[in-house]
């Protein structure tokens, strides 16, 4: 298959073999779970269960909560021991709704829904209703749901679903065991979801980094028609669904439009496996596949995780710290956020925990721009960081869009690159988080004044009908008044004597 | 030709002149520094400052009528581009720095008057005579003038709480000063 290639990108350290030649194993059940009730894009799931409720595994505990959310279930049988706030794995640390379920130790499955006969000649709908019921969110670390992205066949005229397998991230491991693996059920979800979407085309992508996984791959895939496994070149950000999708088609998606405006839908290969789950027995997603990694951890590891089990837990499983880590990472070093303690839940959008060590993340200051250039040079998406970041620094946000801000993936090749070591990518994420903010204090304001309109116009109109009543109440009463007189009148003609 | 020429330039000195005099004794009397004072604040027309909008507090501004701290809801940021469009220096001695919030009815000290719900602005209150009030905070604006109303003391303002949709990254740290020689 003929590759096209892509703008910019760089080659860091990639220290795979940290993980790579863990196969993956099952974390023992912890003694608590934490469910938060957001663990995806879009409105937080709604609690289904009450303080001291008896849940059995694989039972819905939180509905969805809108068009673009996703329902949370039970990772194992047991007792809902809580249900409060506690810190989400989130750099902020802000507390969220979470669901404490202290686990019985039977891990008792709940009478889940038939598995659909024949998924593959079924009604596309049927596939997408149980996605949405199955809580499956895109698990490459974006959480998008994903039965919102198995609709776009209905909207869009669409060629190919591109299943990411690149992983491009340094570290990360899980999406590599995970192929090696489980191809034949990777595979089975990608037919799956390609049906559901109408693509008669599917291309696995794989970084030429993973040999194995591209072997399993494509052995798994060569009994069937139509699907592709192909191996990318290494250079990163070639996971980044944009540039995935020019590297096989040539295609550049426009700015502010979707993939599928250009015919094509990236799903991560491990969604692809949890809709396998979904569709051939029933199961939600309650569990997934978190690389344990980075110079601090004893033993890095890849572990099939229940959602909600702590970060702590998994740590301890891999043996605790070497030493001291610097820094712990949800997700990759590139694009991962900071973690803001152990004691945060696996969330079904985290592929990666990392406990760097100070050698590996090597902080420097920051010094002068020193207009070398580089960061021009690698940036992804032919955008202009420096540029961008001296606007961005003076508060500039408008200039700063005009340039294309909002179009950053926030890869942070630039930070990576930049030999003055200017937090580029972070004067980006500032910058998308005010503009962000603007707008919705601009919609607020709209609404405001929408209703302030209003307000006024049925003021206005409350006044007006009482003037109008009072008025004809006067006439009435003028009507009445003179009818009354001329009665008078005409009784005093009758009784003056002719 | 030469009617042609003639009649386009006598028509065309003709309606300039009263294009001309249109703009002279027609003119609208307007401030421009006004509309520019507008366009910095909010725009939502909360009535915090005291005046009925943010029309009117800008007129008031650019007469020098009043002074810049008075918008809440617009914080340090609009009261600093305020005194520097305007070449004030800001008091800040009378402002205090707080984000935005809405208004929680006390339920159990609520008495059903019905002064606040008239009060709204932005009809973001519940309820009727003697039966208990809510605030819709979707819709409420924080302007505080329930606030004001209320007999029983039932109506507190309170900030609007960080969401894990809400938050975004920090500015960095100034990563280098530049040093002027």
């Amino acid at each position: 298959m003929k590759l096209f290639p892509i703008r910019g990108g760089i080659h860091p350290d990639y220290r795979k073999e940290l993980s790579s030649e863990k196969s993956i194993v099952t974390l023992p059940m912890p003694v608590a779970l934490y469910i938060p009730l957001q663990q995806h894009i879009g409105a937080p799931a709604e609690v289904l269960v009450n303080e001291g409720d008896l849940v059995k595994k694989g039972q819905m505990i939180a509905r969805s909560g809108g068009a673009v959310s996703a329902p949370q279930h039970a990772p194992t049988s047991g007792r809902i021991q809580a249900i409060s706030a506690i810190a989400a794995p989130h750099p902020s640390g802000l507390a969220q709704t979470t669901i404490i379920l202290e686990p019985d130790g039977k891990d008792e499955w709940a009478n889940l829904p038939e598995p659909i006969a024949d998924p593959l000649n079924a009604d596309p709908q049927l596939i997408r209703e149980r996605v949405a019921q199955s809580g499956i969110v895109g698990m490459g670390g974006a959480a998008f749901p994903s039965a919102v992205k198995l609709d776009l066949g209905m909207r869009y005229k669409l060629e190919i679903l591109l299943l990411n397998g690149a992983e491009c991230e340094p570290y990360l491991t899980c999406d590599d065991r995970v192929m090696r693996e489980h191809a034949d059920e990777v595979i089975d979800g990608a037919r799956i979801m390609a049906h559901a979407l109408g693509t008669p085309r599917v291309v696995i992508a794989i970084e030429d980094n993973k040999p194995q996984a591209l072997a399993a791959m494509t052995q798994a895939a060569s009994v069937f028609t139509g699907i592709e496994v192909v191996g990318v070149p290494v250079q990163y950000p070639m996971g980044s669904e944009r540039h995935l999708v020019q590297a096989i088609t040539g295609r550049e998606t426009p700015a502010k439009k979707l993939t599928a405006d250009i015919g094509v839908v990236v799903h991560n290969v491990a969604t692809a496996r949890a809709v396998h789950h979904a569709v051939r027995f029933g199961r939600p997603l309650v569990s997934r596949v978190v690389t344990v990694s980075g110079g601090a951890i004893r033993e890095p590891n890849n572990i099939e995780a229940p959602i909600g089990a702590r970060v702590a837990d998994l740590v301890a499983f891999c043996g605790g710290f070497a030493v001291v880590p610097e820094r712990l990472v949800n997700g990759g070093p590139m694009m991962g956020q900071p973690l803001p303690g152990l004691d945060v839940p696996v969330v079904k959008g985290m592929s990666g925990i990392l406990a760097l060590t100070a050698g590996e993340i090597d902080p420097q200051p920051a010094s002068a721009c020193i207009r070398c250039g580089s960061c021009v040079t690698i940036c992804p998406c032919g955008l202009v960081p420096v540029e961008m970041a001296a606007f961005i620094r003076k508060d500039n946000f408008e200039v700063a869009a005009k340039l294309g801000v909002m179009d950053c993936v926030s890869c942070g090749s630039c930070s990576w690159v930049c030999p003055s070591h200017i937090p580029l990518v972070h004067y980006f994420n500032y910058a998308k988080g005010m503009i962000n903010a603007q707008g919705r204090e601009q919609r607020k304001n709209d609404q405001t004044r929408i209703l302030s309109e209003a307000h006024t116009l049925r003021v206005e109109k409350a006044a007006a009908d009482k003037a109008a009543a009072l008025a004809a109440k006067k006439a009435q009463a003028a009507a009445a008044a003179a009818a009354k007189e001329a009665a008078a009148k005409e009784k005093e003609k009758d009784e003056t004597p002719a | 030709m030469l009617i042609a020429v003639g009649s386009l330039t006598v028509m065309g000195v003709a309606l300039g002149g009263i294009l001309g005099a249109a703009a002279r004794f027609l003119a609208v009397e307007e401030n421009p520094l006004e509309e520019e004072l507008k366009a910095m604040l909010p725009g939502s027309q909360c009535g915090q400052c005291g005046y009925v909008g943010c029309g009117q507090y800008a007129a008031a501004l650019a007469k020098g009528e009043a002074p810049v701290t008075l918008c809440t809801p617009g914080g340090k940021t609009v009261i600093e581009t305020l005194a520097k469009k305007l070449g004030v220096t800001a008091d800040f001695s009378e402002h205090e720095e707080k984000g935005p919030e809405y208004a929680v009815i006390i339920e159990d000290l609520c008495i059903g008057c019905t002064r606040c719900i008239k009060e709204c602005s932005v009809d973001a209150i519940m309820g009727a005579n003697k039966l208990m009030h809510s605030v819709i905070a979707e819709a409420c604006h924080g302007c505080a003038k329930c606030v004001k109303v209320c007999p029983t003391d039932a109506i507190v303002m309170r900030p609007i709480p960080e969401t894990l949709g809400t938050w975004h990254w920090p500015k960095p740290e100034a990563p280098h000063q530049h040093v002027v020689h």
